[in-house]
């Protein structure tokens, strides 16, 4: 349907304000014989009945075909289905782990959500380990609850990770531009030295390198380049690398 | 074992949980539709008009991951941790093949053994699979058929059977 991609284009590109609506009129177009397209409605849209409202103040986005969205800020994360993120074991009570996600709730992570866990074989999972897991649920009305197993059964890079290393938080902005398909951060910082990153859409960051002193530069590194235009990135990463060699 | 083109596998045994873990998601499909064909006759079922949902053109998604493409979490550069960096290549060309179903591109995986390799080393061991079950007296049979070149089905000799006296 073109009205409501139409109503949708003219502010792409724009700052929204919570409270904004987008009205679709569909009764209005006759008979329900006309097919319409659907839209898809990101983070920040919220659908109100026959009504889109923006719910965040942002710049919204758009994607093809049907894909919109609000690019704000946060530090805070919200859990939501489908999500990577790293979460920090607190108690183990029976059949559970209690996570810590950074969220308003302590996540659940089952003892059978490990690739090869059986109720004979337990996972080693201790108090205190760093775990890499994807939400099922996670909505306002239920506790999330996370699993290190994808659905075919297979771990993926999931669970238990990390005996060194050095764990911080960033807010959610730079975790997408990390997680970004060309990322230019993680250009730059690759040419520097060798490293190990595992990033958590909750903002969590887990750096590794071979030395105590190669960690912290990185994790300096990304804790700075939060606010630093590229061009400013660039001649900080070139003076690192040549300062490192 | 039934002699056939193969030495086959029972059903029970590829219906095991172990055996299952490295089908995809399409014959784990099939598995199950074949399972439910089998069920469906004993379900009971309510005889009713099918009630249409209100179709809802605006589709709500909570997380941003779709949105942007972003790319999976575990990262490792210049060969920091090995085992990290063929995940990442796992994952992000398996993420590609979904948005690319039109082009054809086959990206071959590095593998240690060729597929050709691969081929007749499984060949072989078919065969002297087959020949340590075979019975005695097919053991013959099984030999010959492996000094033909062209693998031409010659009709062996009907089996021997108990037969019953004719009075």
């Amino acid at each position: 349907m073109d009205t409501i991609h139409a109503c949708f284009k003219e502010k792409i590109g724009e700052v929204l304000l919570p409270g904004d609506v987008f009205s679709i009129r569909l009764s209005e177009s006759g008979d329900g014989s006309i097919k319409t397209e659907k839209i898809i409605c990101g983070p920040g849209l919220r659908r109100n009945g026959e009504e889109v409202q923006v719910c965040k103040s942002g710049i919204l986005r758009h994607k093809q075909p049907n894909m919109y969205w609000i690019d704000s800020q946060q530090r805070r994360y919200v859990p939501a289905k489908g999500e990577s993120v790293i979460g920090i074991v607190t108690a183990k009570s029976g059949d559970i782990f209690k996570v810590d996600v950074g969220g308003s709730e302590q996540a659940s992570l089952s003892y059978l959500a490990f690739e090869g866990a059986t109720k004979r074989n337990r996972p080693n999972v201790q108090v205190g380990d760093l775990v890499y897991g994807q939400f099922t649920i996670a909505n306002k009305d239920m506790e999330p609850e996370l699993v290190c197993i994808d659905s075919c059964g297979r771990a993926n890079g999931m669970g238990v990770f990390g005996a060194d290393g050095l764990l911080f938080k960033v807010s959610l902005g730079l975790v997408r531009r990390l997680l970004a398909p060309q990322s230019e951060i993680i250009k730059d910082l690759e040419k520097i030295f060798p490293f190990e990153l595992v990033v958590g859409m909750n903002g969590r960051v887990w750096v590794k390198a071979k030395a105590v002193q190669q960690t912290l530069i990185v994790t300096n590194l990304l804790e700075t380049c939060e606010n630093m235009t590229s061009q400013q990135r660039q001649t900080l990463f070139k003076r690192v690398a040549e300062g490192s060699l | 074992m039934a002699k056939d083109g193969a030495a086959k596998l029972s059903k029970n045994l590829l219906r095991m949980k172990f055996m299952q873990r490295g089908l995809d998601a399409e014959l784990k499909k099939q598995l199950d539709e074949e399972e439910k064909r089998i069920i469906s006759d004993e379900h009971w079922f309510l005889d009713l008009p099918e009630l249409k949902a209100k179709e809802n053109y605006i589709i709500e998604e909570s997380s941003c991951v779709p949105c942007e493409d972003l790319v999976y979490g575990r990262m490792s550069f210049r060969g920091f941790n090995p085992e990290v960096e063929k995940l990442m290549l796992l994952m992000n060309t398996h993420k590609e093949e979904e948005e690319d179903e039109e082009e054809d591109d086959v990206s071959r995986m590095e593998t240690d053994i060729t597929d050709e390799e691969m081929a007749r080393r499984y060949e072989s061991l078919v065969e002297s699979m087959r020949k340590k079950f075979a019975k005695k007296r097919n053991r013959s049979t099984v030999t010959k058929s492996e000094e033909d070149v062209n693998c031409n089905v010659v009709g062996d000799q009907p089996k021997k059977v108990f037969l019953n006296p004719q009075d």
